[in-house]
Formats: structure tokens, C-alpha cells, sequence
């Protein structure tokens, strides 16, 4: 048994070293942001979307993965911006985030998937206090990718369920707040 | 052992502790009305000495330490030495508490230090055991049994000169893995009488290499003097053991032919056996020499005699008593009883139960996709396929939430002792009766109705039945009876908890509720509706606060947690004679039977039993609800809502609108829809803590066609509806 336990956690550790650099960049309103892929479960095509009532502008709403019913924020209105317009290229982006109770899987719309990239702890700058248009505890840090300064979304804080939760509950008690949808 | 075997073992073991703690304290209680009840005692002493066995397999010396002296206690009980009363049963409960304390503290992390308190509780535990322990012996039972062990006596013939009892063992392989220890066994006989040889058998010993040291290969032949031992008391000792052993007792002045009996059936070598005996001074030498004459003759002929039963034949030659006979008789029926249960029942793990209804409830939505693909075809075969497998799904989902099922009265049985502790505790004579303890119902809810009962049953304890004094004043028995009773109605459960006290006072609650702001005083309220106001948040009538209740916590509590498994609570009461609370729980949280309707392009699901009717709101009235929330629905005001505007539903209005009427704890309310598509069947999936805070829907589905629909949580909807409604007005 023990040998099995341990045959299964060295490639685990294995990825993880090399995976730390790894990064999945995505464009947003035209802006390109990276996610380390070590959170990301899966991309799917954007599909049908059951609107939930009462819930803040940022929770597009939930989705059928495979019988599971999974969340979906809209990433662009939680950054406080006009929500995604619909396109081909639009994607939801799966991602895993550790809670008190548990995993639990929640997706993201993105407008465009680019590719995964490999970033060098070296290449990457600690965010900027402000400038970025983004809260700066949403920011991760900067990568530079080909001389240009890229996004990394702080996931743990984007996705904090705790605070979208409240959210929701602060949307409920001033109903103006929800007619953005 | 691996560790994660090291660690699936140490967690039965738990499992097991927890089980027969439970069953200890059950004996426990049920000797307090019959203290001399020896399979009680026994089932007692077994808990105890398994714990304590099975503990030290693992290395947990807390237990270990305590447990023997609980166990020593008992095993003074068991052999009458110590008088079984009221105090002692109070002194041995708590000692089952703490060593259920202590299984928990190691459950909870097992390299966890016993900590201080745990410790001091258990010092002193101990130091009141001690009382029990050696002291003063009472000979109670030594005197009778020794009249009945004389009728053996009187023999005349072949019988051998050794007036000592003669017991050969054999122990099990399986002894020490099973937490027995031979020597134990061994010491304990010879507290009963003196042993006076005793002759180890190491013949069964395999060789170095092939030697398991876990297994017992020892057997012993002992020959055991002592005054006024039957042969009941000899057996009794080595009960445990009893089911892997080979044990065989002689009585003294046994005949000879027994003796060869003995001989034969053991597994050893005759002759050398032969010698062992005369060694240890049970036989002559003589006597083995008739023995084995005898055992020549047996086997050349008369096997007439040897058909006949043993037992017969023992009786015949006033070896042993008929009674004993029966006696045994009747314990190896019980055991036979026990085992063929045993067998029939599987412990599986719950998250396996929990992945198979999960596979169920995949199941019945693919299921209903494939019905819905079927019906677009119109080809009739491929429709009664589906029909077919539709149904066989239904039965499917049923059986699977069958599994999940268990009766309610373990639950209620724990109530035993804490109506017995609470009675004391509050000096009231209360008796507790438990009705419907089969009745069955979802495994998660039985978890969670465990902590509104308590506050329940306390509550009634407290407050409900008066003290003895005004008991008997109003001409009721001193004794008050608190009333745990379970039973379904229509597709849910109802568990009541009633008492036969002072019943609520409809007067004191209004005016407290007036007070609290609750109620206006013009209000025209329904009892049941009063009765509902005791569980508001911080409400509490009674004058004096207690240990147990009265601080007004609680009450809204056990709302709180029956609505979160989707039930309702109720009360009835009659002044002067009792209250009965009565909380109706869905049969299961996994899959419901809904109602499916459509608001825009979202569907919604209401569970079905919740629904009353349909109405369709027609043009006229569609004009004259214009302005205002509600219909008249012959005769009577339904206030609705209209989920449209509620949820903030955009598009075009429905050409026509319909009106769900829902009943919800006494609470009816319209909900107005766009359509109307039937009954569904509901798999609940949780919406998870994103939409924890979420007021109105309770949980999502999967429909047939892939889409999520969400299920409506109706009473958290109309309460959002009145607070928002209100708001705007203020």
C-alpha cells in the first residue's frame, strides 16, 4: 500500500516543481491575463447558462459539467468592468479552488484562450500598488512575456467564495445593484 | 500491518467501541429496573472486557488502564460478589461516559495526550471503583449452587478417586487476535477456586519458521479444586472463548468412561494424553488403564449408545443436571439466532452508499433525457422501451434510497439515559416511552435530528411536566411521562416529542411576544400560530432560567436546523394536559418528487407535496392584479408573488400566466408562473457556498435536456417577499 502511495505522489511533486512557472494566458475586453494552470481543471465551450436570480451581476450563473453544477463568474464584471459580450471564442475556464470545506470547482468566462506559457520566477514583477485598473490584491504579480507586462490573477482572491458570497447577500438587501444584469 | 491497514483497523475498533458502549449503556438503564438481570450484567461485562481487549491491540494504554478496573468491578458484579443498586449503575455509566470519552479523544487525534481534565475525571472514577473492587465480599451466590453440585456426587462404580474438577482447554488460534488473553481466563478460575495442577499442552506449536505469533497454540489441562463450583460457574468463566475453544469440563468423581470420552476427542495422541492426566493427578494409573480398555470396547461395538444424543446420555448417568441442558440448549439457539442476524446484515462504508445514489441520480436524469429523445421519435417501440426503463429506474431509485434508510430508535434509545440523568438532575420522577422506533428514514437526517430532539426533550423536561407536588394537585400521576413517537405520513415522517405537563399558556406567550415586539395587540392569531411565536429568536417564558433551558437559545435553534432538512415544526398543546411537538421531516434529501414550472427561459422546481393546485390567471384578472399582490381563490385572499418581477426575470411577459398555490406550515401563498410542465423528479444537487446566502432557492437539478433548474425554497422566498414588500413601504 505504501509503495503504491508513493508511486503515485513523485510525479505529483514532479509536476509541481515544473508546473510553478506554467501559466495560461487569456484575453479580457482585449487585455491579456495568465492563470498559473496548476488551479485550471479544464476549458469548455460556453454552453447553455442558468441564470440564478438575486445573485450580483458577477455570477453569470451555473452550468451542467458532466452532472455536476458548477458556478460561473464572469470575470470581467468581478474586475468592475462591462460585462463579456458573447462570441464564438468565448470560453469558460474550470478552476479549482481550495476551500475550508473542500475543493470545489468554479468556472470563469474568458473571452479568448491564448496558450500556456512558461514564465521564470525571475521574469515575474511584483504588481504595482496601483495603475493596473484591477484591485491589487486580485493581482498575483506581472510576467513579461515578449516585453510586454501580463496580468497574473491572484485566483485564491478573485475567487475568494466567502467574499463573493457575501456579496450576494449585500446584492440582496439593495435590489438596485442587481439590475445591471 | 501497513499503516493505512493499522489505521482502518484502529477505526473499527472505534466503530465497535462506539457500538457497544451504546449497547452498555442500554444494559446499564435496563438493570436499574431489573438489577438482577444476569444477561444484562453479562452484555456489560462483555463491552467492557472486548474494549479492553481489542484497546490493547492497538496500544491504547488509557483505555487499557481503565477499562480493566471497570472490567474487574464487573466481573465482581457477574460473579455476585457485589450487590448491583442504584448508586453503582450511576458510578458504572459514568465510567462508560469516560471511556467513551476517551475512545473520542483518541478517534479525534490519536497521538493526543490524555489531557488533564480527562485524566482527573478518571482518577476519581477510579477512586470510587475502588470501593467496589476488593473490600467486603458478599457470598451471596456461593451457597446455592454447591446443594445442586452434590446431586453429581452420589455415584457409584467406575468413577476415579480425584475429587477435583478436571478442565481441558484448547484455545482458538484466533484468541489473542480476537483480544482475549488464555491467561486471563485462567487467573479468573482460579479466584473461584484453587487450581491445583496445571499442565501446559504445547503440541499443537508448529515449528519456528511457520509460527504466526499472533496465534494461540497453547492448550492447557487443568484439574481445579473448588468448594460449591458447578459446572455453570466453570463454563461462565471461559464464555468469551467459548465460540473458538474446545473446552471440556469434568466434574469430580467423574466416571471413567468420561474420562475416555475426553481422551478420544481430543486432538492429541491418546496415550500420551493418557500419561498427561495421571501426571497431573486426575487419573490413576489404574484408571487410565480401564479408561483406555473401556475406549477399546466403544470402539468394537454398542454404537447404539454413542448414536444416542450426549446430552441424554449425560442426564441418564446424573452427570449433569437436565436444567443445565436446557440451559445450554437455549444459549446455543441464541447464538445460532445471533449469528444467522449477524450474517445477514453488511456494514459497507457510507460514502460507497453515498456514490451509488449519486449513480442513481445520474441515472434517473439520463434517464429522462433518453425518455425526452424518445418522445421527439415518435417511434412507439423505442417509447415503450424507454417507458419500460423509466420505470425499472424508478424502482431502482427507490431501493437505492432504501439503503440509505435506518430506524429511528437507536436515536430514541439514547434518550433513555438523558431523561434518566435530566430527572435527577431536576428532581422530577419522569418515565420515558418510545413509540415507532422502526420507523425508518434517511440516514443523514437521523444525524441531524439528533440536536433538535435533545433541545426538545429537555425543554419538555423542564418546563413542560410540572414538579410532583403540582402534579398530584391537578390530579395527575406523580410520575410525568415524556413521549418520543415516529411514524410516516403521506411521504414524509413525523417524529413527535409530547409530554404530559402543563401544556403552554396561549395568555403568556402573547403578552411576551407583545413584548418582544413579535405580535401587535390587535393580531388575530391561530393557537398553533401563538404556539409557532416560542420559536422566535430569544424567546422564553419561563420565569427562571436553568442549567438546561430558559435562556431563549435553543428553540429557534431547532427550527432553524429541522428547516434546514426541509421539515417543519409544530405544536399542539391543552393546557393542564401536555404539549406535543411535532416535526415533520421529508423520507430523503437526495432525490424529491417537484413540480416543474418555467418562468422565461429559466425553469424552476417546487417540491410536489408542497403544491396544493393550479390556477390560471385569466386575462381579467391578469388587468386587475395589475397594482396588487393578490387573488381571490373562491372566496379567500391568496397573496402571491410574481417570480418574474421577484427575480428580475427580462423579456417579454408570457401571453398567459399561471398560479402555483403552495401550502407551507400552515402558510398558503401563490406563485405566479408562465408555465406550467408537470411533475418532475428531482435529484437535489447543493448549489455550494457561492449561493450560500442565497434566499429563495434551495438547491439545483439537472433537467433532462442537460439544462440546470433550480429548486425553490418556498418559505424563505415568501419571507424575503414580506421583507422586501415591508421595505418598500417603510
Amino acid at each position: 500500500m505504501g509503495a503504491i502511495v508513493r508511486a503515485e505522489q513523485h510525479p505529483q511533486v514532479a509536476e509541481r516543481d515544473e508546473g510553478q512557472s506554467q501559466y495560461l494566458t487569456f484575453l479580457l475586453g482585449g487585455e491579456m491575463f495568465a492563470i498559473p494552470i496548476l488551479n485550471i481543471k479544464e476549458i469548455i465551450e460556453y454552453g447553455h447558462m442558468t441564470t440564478v436570480p438575486m445573485m450580483p451581476a458577477f455570477v453569470r450563473g451555473v452550468i451542467n459539467l458532466r452532472g455536476s453544477v458548477v458556478p460561473v463568474i464572469d470575470l470581467a464584471v468581478r474586475f468592475g468592468r462591462a460585462a463579456s459580450d458573447l462570441t464564438r471564442r468565448t470560453c469558460i475556464v474550470i478552476i479549482e479552488i481550495d476551500s475550508a470545506d473542500g475543493c470545489q470547482d468554479i468556472g470563469v468566462v474568458v473571452d479568448t484562450v491564448n496558450e500556456v506559457l512558461e514564465i521564470p520566477a525571475s521574469e515575474i514583477e511584483q504588481a504595482p500598488s496601483f495603475g493596473a485598473r484591477i484591485r491589487a490584491d486580485f493581482i498575483s504579480g506581472m510576467g513579461k512575456i515578449e516585453g510586454k507586462f501580463v496580468v497574473i490573477i491572484a485566483v485564491d482572491h478573485v475567487l475568494a467564495i466567502d467574499e463573493m458570497a457575501t456579496l450576494g447577500q449585500l446584492g440582496d438587501t439593495s435590489p438596485g445593484m442587481l439590475a445591471a444584469t | 500491518m501497513s499503516n493505512t491497514e493499522f489505521d482502518q483497523a484502529l477505526q473499527t475498533f472505534f466503530m465497535e467501541s462506539r457500538e457497544l458502549l451504546e449497547a452498555m449503556e442500554e444494559s446499564l438503564l435496563g438493570l436499574e429496573s431489573s438489577p438482577d438481570d444476569n444477561d444484562a450484567i453479562n452484555a456489560i461485562f462483555r463491552a467492557a472486557h472486548t474494549i479492553k481487549g481489542s484497546g490493547g491491540l492497538f496500544g491504547l494504554d488509557g483505555i487499557v488502564s481503565f477499562t480493566h478496573v471497570v472490567e474487574n468491578v464487573l466481573d465482581r458484579v457477574r460473579g455476585g460478589h457485589v450487590q448491583v443498586n442504584g448508586e453503582l449503575i450511576a458510578l458504572l455509566l459514568s465510567c462508560r461516559d469516560h471511556i467513551g470519552m476517551l475512545v473520542e479523544q483518541i478517534a479525534a487525534d490519536p497521538a493526543a495526550r490524555p489531557d488533564k481534565e480527562l485524566e482527573s475525571v478518571g482518577n476519581m472514577l477510579l477512586a470510587q471503583l475502588k470501593s467496589y473492587q476488593a473490600g467486603v465480599t458478599h457470598p451471596v451466590c456461593s451457597t446455592a449452587p454447591a446443594a445442586s453440585c452434590t446431586e453429581i456426587l452420589p455415584q457409584t462404580g467406575n468413577t476415579v478417586e480425584s475429587d477435583m474438577w478436571h478442565i481441558s482447554l484448547r484455545f482458538g488460534q484466533d484468541v489473542l487476535r480476537n483480544g482475549m488473553d488464555p491467561l486471563a481466563f485462567i487467573r479468573y478460575l482460579d479466584n473461584m477456586g484453587k487450581i491445583v495442577h496445571i499442565l501446559t499442552l504445547p503440541d499443537a506449536m508448529p515449528f519456528a519458521l511457520e509460527m504466526d505469533p499472533e496465534s494461540c497454540y497453547l492448550g492447557f489441562e487443568i484439574d481445579f479444586q473448588g468448594d460449591g463450583v458447578d459446572k455453570a460457574a466453570i463454563e461462565e468463566v471461559f464464555e468469551f472463548v467459548r465460540e473458538d475453544c474446545s473446552i471440556r469440563i469434568l466434574p469430580p468423581h467423574s466416571r471413567i468412561e468420561e474420562y475416555t470420552q475426553l481422551i478420544n476427542e481430543l486432538p492429541e495422541n491418546n496415550i500420551a494424553l493418557g500419561e498427561l492426566l495421571v501426571n497431573c493427578g486426575s487419573l490413576t494409573r489404574k484408571e487410565l488403564e480401564q479408561a483406555l480398555y473401556l475406549q477399546e470396547a466403544l470402539r468394537s461395538g454398542s454404537g447404539t449408545e454413542a448414536a444416542s444424543k450426549l446430552g441424554d446420555i449425560l442426564v441418564e448417568q446424573g452427570v449433569v443436571q437436565p436444567e443445565l441442558i436446557a440451559a445450554a440448549l437455549g444459549k446455543q439457539k441464541v447464538a445460532k439466532e445471533n449469528k444467522s442476524q449477524e450474517s445477514k446484515l453488511i456494514r459497507i462504508q457510507a460514502d460507497k452508499l453515498d456514490q451509488l445514489i449519486n449513480l442513481v441520480g445520474e441515472m434517473v436524469i439520463a434517464g429522462a433525457a433518453t425518455s425526452l429523445i424518445a418522445q421527439r421519435t415518435q417511434d412507439a417501440a423505442l417509447h415503450e422501451a424507454t417507458s419500460t426503463l423509466s420505470r425499472l429506474v424508478e424502482e431502482i431509485r427507490d431501493s437505492a434510497l432504501q439503503l440509505r434508510m435506518v430506524q429511528i430508535g437507536e436515536t430514541f434509545s439514547r434518550f433513555n439515559r438523558v431523561v434518566r440523568d435530566v430527572s435527577r438532575e431536576i428532581s422530577k420522577d419522569i418515565g420515558l416511552d418510545i413509540l415507532g422506533a422502526e420507523t425508518e428514514l434517511d440516514k443523514s437526517v437521523v444525524e441531524k435530528i439528533g440536536d433538535p430532539l435533545m433541545h426538545l426533550v429537555r425543554n419538555s423536561m423542564d418546563h413542560g411536566i410540572e414538579t410532583a407536588e403540582i402534579r398530584l394537585q391537578r390530579g395527575k400521576p406523580a410520575k410525568g411521562t415524556l413521549r418520543l413517537n415516529a411514524y410516516h405520513e403521506s411521504g414524509s415522517i413525523v417524529v413527535e416529542v409530547g409530554d404530559d405537563g402543563g401544556g403552554l399558556n396561549r395568555a403568556r406567550i402573547f403578552a411576551k411576544a407583545l413584548e418582544k415586539g413579535l405580535v401587535t395587540a390587535n393580531q388575530v392569531l391561530s393557537d398553533q400560530e401563538v404556539y409557532g411565536l416560542i420559536f422566535e429568536a430569544g424567546f422564553s417564558t419561563a420565569e427562571a432560567v436553568t442549567n438546561l433551558s430558559g435562556r431563549g437559545v435553543g428553540m429557534d435553534v431547532v427550527r432553524r436546523n429541522i428547516e434546514a432538512l426541509r421539515g417543519t415544526v409544530q405544536i399542539d398543546s391543552v393546557e393542564g394536559k401536555g404539549t406535543t411537538v411535532k416535526i415533520r421531516l421529508p423520507l430523503t434529501l437526495a432525490i424529491i418528487d417537484g413540480f416543474l414550472m418555467s418562468v422565461g427561459s429559466s425553469s424552476y422546481v417546487v417540491p410536489l407535496d408542497m403544491v396544493m393546485e393550479c390556477i390560471e390567471l385569466n386575462e381579467t384578472e391578469r388587468q386587475e392584479t395589475r397594482d396588487s399582490n393578490y387573488i381571490n381563490l373562491r372566496g379567500t385572499i391568496l397573496p402571491f408573488i410574481r417570480l418574474r418581477d421577484q427575480f428580475r426575470e427580462r423579456g417579454k411577459p408570457a401571453r398567459h400566466e399561471n398560479v402555483v398555490v403552495v401550502q407551507y406550515a400552515g402558510l398558503r401563498a401563490g406563485l405566479v408562473v408562465d408555465e406550467l410542465m408537470g411533475e418532475f423528479q428531482t435529484v437535489i444537487k447543493p448549489l455550494g457556498k457561492l449561493f450560500a446566502n442565497l434566499k429563495g432557492i434551495g438547491g439545483s437539478t439537472i433537467l433532462g435536456s442537460g439544462e440546470v433548474a433550480l429548486i425553490l425554497d418556498v418559505p424563505t422566498l415568501i419571507q424575503r417577499a414580506i421583507t422586501l414588500e415591508s421595505r418598500a413601504l417603510n
